[in-house]
């Protein structure tokens, strides 16, 4: 490519600022240990039932942490999942505005397995009975509750395990074949190679899709939905969906800026900066819409089964629920709708990062009132986690970016994607 | 004699007609307009036409679609005929204002959506019974067309120089 200076196309991912984020992290984990230390049970646990047969498991610190983990694991990880989505949605759209971006894309999909690995670890030690996180692993949750052994072969242990096991692994085996893939890509150096190893991307992309529009569903269900066991929504996979997707489209955003402000990326012009920021616009109303969606037709019909959800949330998180509601759909509505302020890279910045966070609060919504109850805070702890999650995301995601050139030289639609403009 | 020249400097290709296009606006040449049967990325800009005010104008249009139908909502369901809908008094509007939601946005859309194309049809003044202003009917399926005015003395300049930007045909009137 004539056009595009060959020297600029590794990220140096200094040994200084990989220091920096470990010791971010590092500062991050110290919060969480000071956190747990200065922890005490809420007042509400002690006496008063004196006794009683029905431990309350919400006020341990146990749950809290491992509460934690879920909402970390399942934030980064579902963040990293959209952003496999969203490259398989690339390929197999044929479109080459993004090819400039595909190497972003595919460095911020690399934390899936570990964001995955650990929401199967929070599952699997639940089995044990390390913490309370599920109901429904509860060994007598099933006497006495019709819903319940309405509901037990779908929580039946194999079948539970194996398809958890089979989405996992269907997703991370796409991810590793496409960065395998690009890898060998930058070796190919004839037109037939490179077009049929396009071909080849847009096939494999296609069936991931399809397979990850039904799993991705069933794994909300399996993964969060499950912790409010006698409740249900039939848009929760897609609101879920809705908000791992806008995470990517915000962690792209900030990582396309990052790279700009050290003089790389010189092949990305405003046009394809400004159709990031759409993205990024564009996603946060599809997530308000499913919020507002679920939220409303649940409020109208007023079944008392299905209300309990939003009436726990009304009750013992008003704040932060409608805090997180209103900043992820007013900031990037007011912010970001005119041309000039998505092309305006502090704007988006800002709205990117603040956006970010409230998206961690709405997982942190949707995991909480479910396992700690009314015993709920952001303390150290989980400002300490959040914090080492970040950070430690952020160490993956740029070492994956740092081992491969930032460009994806040998893609087909590469010239006419370089060529963007409006 | 200085008279007016019209012409038609037809392509075959939307990127030769770009380039076309930037080659004669640096060479100082007004172009009038150019005819294509799709909307061709970066034409604007190459143009030198200023940025569109339709957005402003949906803006306005949108804006206008909330407020008709926040008033609409509160005059049928609260003002002139409170009904208790699923528990869910209309006495006052903020009892009920997100069942509303749904009517508001899609008003929203409805108004910014249906103005929009009203402008752009007045504007360009498209309208049934009015009679093309397009130059040549293959504008409509796979050619595209710069349209020059220009002074007689000027027309063999143009002519060869559209032909060198690769115009496959050129007409003058």
């Amino acid at each position: 490519m004539s056009h595009v200076n060959t020297n600029n196309l590794t990220y140096h991912f200094s040994s200084k600022t990989q220091k920096n984020l470990l010791i971010i992290c590092g500062i991050g984990v110290l919060m969480l240990i000071l956190g747990m230390i200065l922890w005490h049970a809420p007042e509400a646990a002690h006496g008063e039932h004196g006794g009683a047969e029905h431990h309350d498991h919400t006020a341990s610190l146990g749950q809290r942490v491992w509460a934690n983990v879920l909402v970390n694991g399942y934030f980064f990880g579902g963040l990293a999942l959209a952003a496999v989505f969203f490259y398989a949605m690339q390929y197999a759209a044929q479109a080459s505005w993004s090819t400039v971006f595909m190497r972003v894309f595919s460095a911020v999909g690399d934390f899936l397995w570990i964001g995955m690995a650990l929401i199967a670890v929070v599952i699997i030690l639940g089995d044990f009975h390390v913490h309370h996180l599920y109901h429904w692993q509860d060994a007598d949750a099933y006497t006495n509750d019709p819903i319940m052994q309405h509901k037990a072969p779908y929580f039946n242990r194999i079948f539970y395990y194996g398809r958890t096991l089979v989405f996992i692994l269907g997703w991370v085996w796409y991810q590793n074949w496409t960065r395998k893939n690009q890898s060998a890509e930058d070796q190919m150096s004839s037109f037939e190679s490179r077009s049929a190893n396009w071909m080849k991307n847009l096939k494999n992309a296609a069936i991931f899709l399809v397979f990850f529009g039904f799993t991705s569903s069933v794994f909300t269900w399996d993964v969060i939905m499950s912790i409010d066991t006698h409740w249900f929504s039939t848009l929760f996979g897609w609101y879920n969906f809705a908000g791992w997707w806008i995470s990517a489209m915000i962690a792209f955003n900030l990582l396309a800026i990052h790279l700009k402000s050290r003089g790389q990326l010189e092949f990305v012009n405003p046009s394809h900066m400004h159709d990031l920021g759409k993205w990024m616009f564009a996603i946060s109303f599809l997530w308000t819409y499913l919020w507002f969606s679920q939220f409303m037709l649940i409020w109208y019909s007023n079944v008392p089964e299905e209300v309990v959800y939003y009436m726990q949330r009304w009750e013992q998180y008003r704040g932060l629920f409608w805090i997180t509601m209103l900043v992820n759909f007013v900031f990037p509505m007011l912010v970001l709708m005119s041309r000039d302020s998505k092309r305006n890279k502090s704007y988006v910045f800002f709205v990117g990062l603040l956006t970010l966070f409230f998206h961690w609060t709405d997982t942190f919504l949707l995991v909480m009132p479910g396992t700690v109850g009314n015993n709920w805070g952001i303390g150290f702890i989980e400002i300490g986690m959040f914090v080492a999650f970040l950070s430690f995301f952020v160490f993956w995601t740029l070492r994956a970016l740092s081992k491969q050139p930032i460009l994806a030289q040998n893609h087909a639609l590469l010239p006419e994607g370089i060529h963007h403009h409006q | 004699m200085s008279a007016t020249k019209t012409i038609h400097g037809i392509y075959t290709d939307e990127e030769l007609c770009l380039e076309g296009v930037k080659k004669i606006r640096a060479n100082k040449v007004r172009i009038k307009d150019v005819f294509s049967p799709f909307p061709i990325h970066g034409l604007d800009p190459a143009l030198g036409l200023p940025r569109t005010r339709i957005a402003i104008c949906a803006f306005i249009y949108g804006i206008t679609g909330t407020s008709l139908a926040i008033l609409m909502t509160w005059f049928m369901m609260v003002h002139d005929w409170p009904q208790d809908i699923g528990g869910k008094p209309s006495m006052y509007y903020f009892m009920n204002w997100p069942a509303f939601i749904p009517v508001i946005f899609e008003l929203t859309v409805f108004c910014a959506g249906h103005g929009m194309a009203i402008t752009f049809f007045l504007r360009s003044w498209i309208l049934p019974g009015v009679s093309p202003k397009n130059p040549d009917p293959r504008t409509t399926d796979d050619r595209f067309l710069i349209l020059i005015e220009a002074k007689s003395e000027d027309e063999a300049k143009i002519v060869s120089m559209l032909r060198e930007t690769g115009a496959d045909e050129v007409n003058v009137k």
